[in-house]
């Protein structure tokens, strides 16, 4: 039988070669530590006390420079929020309510349906007010780093003094893990950056761990249903897989 | 011909439109009764894959352009709306997305299978032209939905690959100008790109019925590469094949599922879920997976226009490939030294993908310009210099002889009709 190594070969090199095509981190930057995520895995699910937590993070440090468009208060929901809460959260923001009568542009307390926030009017002013700088939005940002996750939690505790021999640009803080190592952001968290209500305790790692689950979940809040359904349609088709190839071998019993 | 079929099916209403419009006893010919070698293995699979790669390709293309926005302004938000507020959405862009790539592993299984059996040699070399087409028309697709969520990958590759032709002299700024419409990649770009990615698998679909109906006036290879010289050499196409290809859809289905659910992005770039921004160039400007081979061999090239001349060949060469392979015999079974050469050119094709995905520096370079030099070489050199030097093995007398093993009985289900085709 020749045919079986043929196509174990061909198989094997065609994911050999998918695996060598995705592209690597830069040989030169740190290896990231590597963290236990809730919704890691075919199984995982957010860890919704942690998002929420995270979530608190966002509200007092993050939301502070970030802008997070593509997101609307009503999405809270999806990490466990009450409708009540809702109301509250997105009432505590003044948004934009367009005109009065007199042409004038209003502010109104926010919606449950309303966009989250941003905090500069614009680009511009986002890096006028940043040191030149321009914080990403944080929609997606989880999905738009290399290392995803582990790379958002490196970036939170990689803050440290630069190397003696590292000449830092004005303005620039040193992060072991950003790519070239000067960020402009300095850095969002410590221990105790902020209060807990639920008795965690607030080290800079459970706060790195925490606002980064939040973020993952704002990224891919559709996770949890996709890995569910993602289970179910595998078994099925394996099932489907099996009844299809009994029957093949049953219909070409009589040829072979 | 003119004049009413004679239909041979029972059912009055089946029989009166038959009667009018023969397409029942088509199918029946072309998927029922089709004679079909009785030695395919499960390489076979891959043309039935492509086709329910393409149609669920269509299917959720169709139900995404009903929410997505080909405007610069919007277009990035509108997929992220796609993801977060459309009911299933996120099913159906990540399907669509991964299909791509699903789409590009089948046909180029496929494409490897009508390499290593020799499938593209006398009487199917039309049939592999049109294949050749197919895949052309793909990657132009294909590039151009990946610009579609405007994203930094999406901007930066369209303006590079568009950008290609520059190289041309005389009227390459012109083309590249009246590509973009406009002075840069902009909205008339994304606008005109929207339309063409929707026309484009239409046309894909015009060009596949040929390839299929090519297929079924020659008949399919086999592994063999010996055409079939009898009933006893054949199946009816229905159910031996159809059932043999519902196996290998499941498994398709499979591989296809653990993408789109458990890690859809695997296959893409990070980039892409920044928005797009002409002010800053991403770090490295890289395509699709699928695209990285060609990307390869257009940067192992030290001069531009040759580069592009070199990318554009690497696919051209496949049309002529019909008379540059000298050899009579097919089946790359029967072919000792090709069999070792198609294959290298497999491993060949896996680094020309792996150096596109890094940085042309050190020993990339070097190892960039060997791959391109063998996929070259192979095509132009050895493939017609073997055919004439190689002594292929004894070829079996028929096909029903070494599957049966001499003689074993005829299937009981009805045997399949002459070579006669419609």
């Amino acid at each position: 039988m020749r045919r079986i190594p043929l196509a174990r070969l061909f198989i094997g090199a065609a994911l050999g070669g998918l695996l060598a095509a995705a592209p690597a981190r830069a040989a030169d930057d740190a290896k990231l530590p590597k963290v236990e995520w809730s919704f890691a895995g075919p199984f995982g699910t957010y860890d919704l006390a942690s998002a929420q937590r995270g979530f608190l993070i966002y509200q007092q440090v993050c939301s502070n420079c970030h802008s997070m468009n593509q997101l609307y208060y009503r999405n809270l929901e999806g990490i466990g929020l009450s409708e009540e809460q809702i109301k509250a959260v997105a009432a505590s923001v003044q948004v934009p309510g367009g005109v009065d009568d007199n042409g004038q542009p209003i502010q109104r307390p926010g919606r449950p349906a309303d966009h989250f926030r941003a905090p500069f009017p614009n680009d511009q002013a986002a890096r006028a007010a940043n040191g030149g700088a321009l914080p990403p939005d944080q929609s997606v940002l989880e999905l738009a780093r290399e290392g995803g996750a582990d790379y958002l939690y490196a970036l939170m505790v990689g803050y440290a003094d630069p190397p003696a021999d590292m000449k830092m640009q004005p303005g620039m803080m040193y992060n072991k893990y950003f790519p070239g190592h000067q960020i402009a952001m300095p850095q969002p968290l410590q221990d105790g950056s902020v209060q807990y209500t639920d008795g965690t305790k607030p080290t800079l790692e459970q706060e790195a761990k925490d606002v980064v689950t939040f973020l993952a979940w704002a990224a891919e809040p559709e996770l949890v249903e996709r890995k569910q359904m993602g289970v179910k349609i595998i078994l099925f088709l394996l099932l489907l897989t099996g009844l299809t190839y009994a029957v093949k071998r049953k219909l070409w019993s009589d040829v072979h | 011909m003119v004049g009413l079929h004679k239909s041979e099916f029972k059912n009055p209403l089946v029989r009166w439109i038959d009667t009018r419009l023969p397409v029942f006893t088509m199918m029946q010919n072309e998927y029922g009764s089709f004679p079909t070698p009785r030695n395919f293995n499960y390489f076979w699979n891959f043309g039935a894959l492509a086709m329910v790669a393409m149609m669920i390709m269509i299917i959720t293309g169709i139900f995404l352009a009903m929410n997505y926005v080909p405007n610069t302004a919007l277009a990035f938000d509108s997929v992220e709306r796609i993801m977060r507020d459309v009911n299933y959405g996120w099913l159906i862009r990540y399907v669509h997305m991964n299909g791509a790539s699903m789409f590009f592993i089948v046909v180029y299984i496929h494409i490897f299978r009508g390499l290593y059996y020799g499938s593209y040699k006398t009487p199917r070399e039309l049939l592999w032209m049109l294949g050749v087409v197919i895949l052309l028309l793909m990657m132009m697709t294909a590039f151009m939905g990946y610009v579609l969520p405007w994203g930094q990958m999406s901007y930066w590759g369209a303006t590079v690959i568009t950008n290609l032709f520059s190289a041309f002299p005389i009227v390459g700024k012109s083309i590249v100008t009246w590509l973009w419409g406009g002075f840069s990649v902009d909205n008339p770009t994304l606008n005109r790109f929207f339309s063409l990615h929707y026309l484009l698998p239409f046309v894909i679909v015009a060009v596949v019925f040929l390839h299929v109906a090519a297929l079924h006036i020659t008949g399919s290879n086999n592994p063999l590469g010996i055409e079939p010289k009898g009933p006893q050499d054949t199946l009816p196409f229905h159910p031996y094949y159809t059932v043999k290809d519902s196996v290998g859809i499941c498994v398709f289905l499979i591989v296809y599922a653990a993408l789109v659910f458990f890690a859809p992005n695997f296959l893409g770039n990070p980039d892409n879920y920044i928005p797009a921004n002409p002010m800053v160039t991403p770090a490295e400007i890289v395509p699709e997976w699928y695209l990285l081979p060609y990307y390869a061999i257009l940067r192992s090239v030290p001069n531009k226009l040759g580069g592009v001349l070199m990318m554009f060949g690497s696919i051209l060469v496949l049309f002529v490939l019909p008379w540059l392979d000298t050899s009579p015999v097919r089946s790359a079974r029967f072919r000792p030294i090709f069999r070792q050469l198609v294959l290298l050119l497999v491993i060949d094709v896996i680094v020309l993908g792996d150096v596109g995905a890094h940085r042309p520096e050190g020993w990339w370079v070097v190892v960039g310009r060997l791959a391109t030099t063998y996929y070259f070489l192979f095509f132009l050199v050895l493939l017609p210099v073997v055919g004439k030097l190689e002594r292929p093995l004894k070829l079996p007398d028929s096909i029903s002889k070494p599957v049966l093993g001499g003689g074993g009985p005829l299937p009981g289900g009805a045997p399949a009709k002459p070579m006669e085709k419609a």
